[in-house]
């Protein structure tokens, strides 16, 4: 696997760190430079909640290479709080469990691993809200 | 000036002023394991057994308990010096655990991260060394961690128990502490009870010998070394925890140490989750310290085969009250319960045989 | 109105060929094309493919194709849009020769997918979609399309079964089309119950990949008179894109690149939905096909799969649509799959669609998506 394209997304994969603009006050996630918004430079960092609901998912029964071992594994479109929509793997509940407008927060987790002796790359997904005092 | 007596106490006093506890959801109950064995038949150690899900390992669940200490810390993760993870099964055997944690909690790079491995004491190890460098001003806060997704060879009696969890204790100054370590002590002598060659998946042990001569001898000799040095007995403490590899061994070594069933009770996890390892004692003080009041007293022993325990002595502040609810409760955790069978453990596991 | 026509056309079928490499799948494709043109030299060639570079450790198609089929020398080069490129490479053929710099282009969409099978494949469809914020998180290009399909469901009350039609539709014009994967009819009552592919997209909802290749040539429309019997004239050309990633646009059940190249298309071919006869779309998972319908103007935002369920969508309906059996039944060869409609509408067009024949058809629609329509190229065909 692409080790440094891998490590220098880390601080998103970690902490959903994304960017705000400047001119229109917009949060981006994925960070993207240009604002989706007005076009504007938006480069100042913003590190998100990780709060979010569910905005559609599903469950992937025919995984790709590198995936075939965590099949079937359920991804979905996550609105976070901030507004942007995200796209992640739900972990930590069963497909029957999922509904659109489902609370989820972010959990690090393993995204995938590069067979038995390669990298393993680490980065958000979402889960139900469960706890009373949701982690922010 | 300390005393260069048996105890371990720094200059400046130093206590617990974060903690956080993580518990994967899956659990495998004992029942499920001896039917794959035995028939059945015969006693189980313990109930059931957390089970980290294909997702988890000892970096990802390590910061999650991470984020709930600092959730009660409420430290800024810049002013933390040490990232420290104690583990027997860190994903890589060459690469950090501690920086993937640390870079996660937004406490890179003034920091120092590195990982800790001595059996099942691997995480308390961190904590004495945390308290000495919290203790000598070279660090405002250290954070420690024991943490495990413990292996246990197929059939073997360690099946049953070998779990997956732990737990992070965030260490600095005593005036902002939850709880105060009044002292601790360290107690090893070279013990072959259990090990793991290089490169094996799983542990050897010595059955029976893991008993006397290594649990209980060095649970006892930290325990007794560290009360005596204080001049305490039992009565003075109002909860107790130590290392957990099943439900016997700390309900009779805390027994043998003057304690009753209700002062480790609350701390007492590993019926309901297992041997967490290098997680087993810490998880079991957070669990004490969700419950517990300004003034208790807490003694916490680990043990790690090979063979050592790391004893401390705390006592609760005003503050942990205030703090207590920022994050998840360890009993929460543990609540957060989906059953497994051995099919779907053995694949969680890796335990398949692919190629 | 553009000035260019098609004066040949020519495809393989669609189907797992073993036996045949990708430059021989092209070749096929392009000598049927220079027979029914009656030529035998162009003066650029485009190829659109997808995935060679990964499944067969092919690329740099534009010097192999035009060498192997007889043209070494020319202008050629491949064009790449993830599932769009076949579209694409026609849109790049239109605009070289109406601006009179190349006289005779030949367009060849051709995808192997057979040299890999299984998951190499789904990782290989994945790359239409943002490797680092989609396909990194285990996301499918099925996944994709269900992530819609499951939203389009919430949204407008609609539930597994109304999506059946497409595919029943699908199934029963590939039955009578030979060069389709997919020849078997399919009962609605099967629809909801396949098995599950990413849900809620099945294995009856989503189009199946395959190997193929299909081939067209353009000439201006003057000399196309002069050289074939029926051309046929491109009225409309567009393309337009939207943000690769489903999760960074507005609204995600609207296409808006399908939107805004149908539209443009239509303008230029000074066409508008009412005129159109039939309509060749990308149907490579059946909401894709409802989404299209609304995008293009065919039906309001949420009633796209009213049309299936009302019988609107056959030969003899108000808007035909996959013909031939469309994507999900002639079958999905990525970048070879547009310049595949583009054959089937010009054999509409030319009344020589066989069984698979739309009655009168005059002008014809064709829009190829890429990715999740993050890439859409309309082009309005017409006698």
């Amino acid at each position: 696997m692409e080790v440094s394209r891998h490590w220098r997304l880390q601080e998103q994969r970690y902490k959903l760190v994304g960017e705000t603009c400047d001119n229109c006050g917009v949060k981006l996630f994925p960070p993207r430079d240009v604002c989706l918004e007005c076009a504007a430079p938006a480069k100042e960092l913003y590190t998100f909640t990780g709060l979010g609901e569910v905005y559609s998912y599903t469950t992937i029964y025919d995984a790709p290479a590198g995936f075939e071992q965590q099949a079937p594994y359920s991804v979905a479109l996550v609105k976070l709080e901030e507004g942007p929509i995200v796209t992640a793997q739900l972990t930590d509940m069963d497909e029957d469990e999922m509904y659109i407008g489902m609370p989820v927060e972010m959990v690090t987790r393993k995204l995938r691993t590069d067979g038995d002796e390669g990298m393993i790359v680490y980065g958000y997904k979402f889960r139900p809200v469960q706890f009373e005092m949701a982690v922010k | 000036m300390t005393d260069f007596n048996k105890l371990m106490k720094p200059d400046r006093p130093v206590g617990i002023v974060g903690y956080g506890a993580y518990v994967p959801r899956f659990r495998i109950p004992a029942k499920e394991i001896s039917q794959m064995w035995t028939n059945g038949v015969g006693g189980v150690p313990i109930q059931e057994k957390a089970v980290n899900g294909l997702d988890e390992d000892v970096a990802t669940m390590s910061v999650e308990a991470a984020r709930n200490a600092l959730l009660r810390g409420q430290v800024d993760p810049q002013d933390i010096r040490a990232v420290w993870v104690g583990s027997e099964s860190h994903p890589y055997a060459v690469k950090p655990t501690s920086t993937i944690v640390a870079e996660a909690i937004g406490a890179v790079p003034n920091t120092l991260a590195a990982d800790w491995e001595f059996a099942c004491k691997a995480g308390t190890e961190a904590m004495q060394a945390g308290i000495g460098f919290v203790g000598s001003g070279m660090a405002r806060y250290a954070l420690t961690i024991g943490m495990d997704t413990a292996q246990g060879r197929p059939g073997d009696a360690l099946e049953y128990t070998a779990a997956a969890g732990g737990a992070a204790i965030l260490l600095g100054p005593a005036d902002e502490a939850v709880a105060i370590i009044n002292a601790s002590y360290s107690f090893v002598t070279d013990t072959p009870d259990f090990w793991r060659r290089a490169h094996a998946e799983y542990p050897s042990h010595g059955d029976r010998f893991t008993g006397e001569p290594a649990y209980f001898k060095h649970i006892l000799g930290a325990a007794e070394a560290l009360m005596s040095e204080m001049g305490t007995t039992a009565a003075d403490y109002d909860w107790a925890v130590f290392h957990q590899p099943n439900a016997k061994f700390p309900e009779r070594v805390g027994k043998q140490l003057g304690f009753s069933m209700e002062q480790i009770k609350p701390g007492l996890l590993s019926p309901r989750i297992g041997n967490t390892y290098s997680g087993s004692s810490m998880i079991g003080l957070t669990a004490i310290l969700d419950v517990a009041e300004p003034g208790d007293r807490i003694l916490m022993v680990s043990y790690g085969s090979g063979s050592g325990s790391d004893a401390f002595d705390l006592t609760v502040t005003d503050k942990l009250p205030e703090v207590r609810a920022n994050a998840p409760t360890t009993e929460a955790y543990i609540a957060r319960r989906k059953e497994i069978n051995y099919a779907t453990y053995t694949r969680y596991r890796d335990k398949l045989k692919m190629s | 109105m553009t000035n260019v026509s098609i004066i040949g056309i020519g495809c393989t079928a669609v189907n797992e060929h073993w036996d045949t490499s990708i430059r021989h799948l092209a070749w096929y494709a392009i000598e049927a094309a220079l027979d029914d043109a009656d030529i035998s030299k162009v003066d650029a060639l485009y190829v659109g493919n997808m995935l060679a570079g990964q499944l067969s450790q092919q690329n740099h198609l534009g010097a192999l194709v035009a060498d192997f089929a007889g043209l070494r020398g020319i202008e050629a080069v491949t064009v790449e849009a993830a599932d769009a490129s076949g579209g694409v490479a026609l849109r790049q053929a239109v605009l070289a020769v109406q601006s009179g710099l190349v006289e005779t282009a030949l367009v060849v969409g051709v995808e192997k997918m057979t040299d890999q099978t299984g998951s190499p494949i789904t990782a290989a469809l994945a790359t239409g979609l943002d490797a680092d914020y989609e396909a990194m998180h285990g996301l499918t290009a099925a996944g994709a399309g269900a992530l819609l399909m499951r939203r389009y469901m919430h949204e407008y009350g609609v539930s597994v079964s109304d999506f059946a039609g497409f595919s029943v539709n699908a199934h029963a014009n590939g039955a009578d089309n030979p060069l389709a994967m997919f020849r078997n009819r399919l009962k609605a009552e099967a629809f909801a119950k396949a098995s599950p592919i990413a849900t809620p997209v099945s294995l009856f909802d989503a189009a199946p990949a395959g190997d193929g290749a299909a081939a067209v040539i353009v000439v201006n429309s003057e000399k196309a008179m002069d050289m074939s019997p029926q051309p046929i004239r491109i009225l409309g050309s567009a393309l337009a894109t939207d943000t690769l990633a489903l999760h960074d646009r507005k609204n995600p059940l609207w296409l808006g690149a399908a939107e805004r190249s149908a539209q443009k298309a239509m303008a230029m071919a000074g066409v508008t939905p009412d005129d159109v006869d039939l309509f060749e779309l990308h149907d490579a998972f059946t909401v894709l096909a409802a989404l299209s319908l609304e995008a293009a103007g065919f039906a309001a935002p949420g009633a796209g799969w009213q049309l299936a369920r009302d019988g609107q969508i056959g030969r003899d309906g108000r808007i035909p649509i996959s013909t031939f059996g469309g994507l999900k039944a002639r079958g999905n060869p990525g970048g070879a799959t547009g310049v595949y409609q583009i054959v089937e509408v010009a054999r509409q067009l030319r009344g020589q669609a066989e069984a698979c024949q739309v009655p009168d058809a005059k002008i014809g629609m064709v829009q190829n998506l890429g990715g999740a329509g993050a890439t859409a190229v309309t082009h309005i065909l017409g006698v």
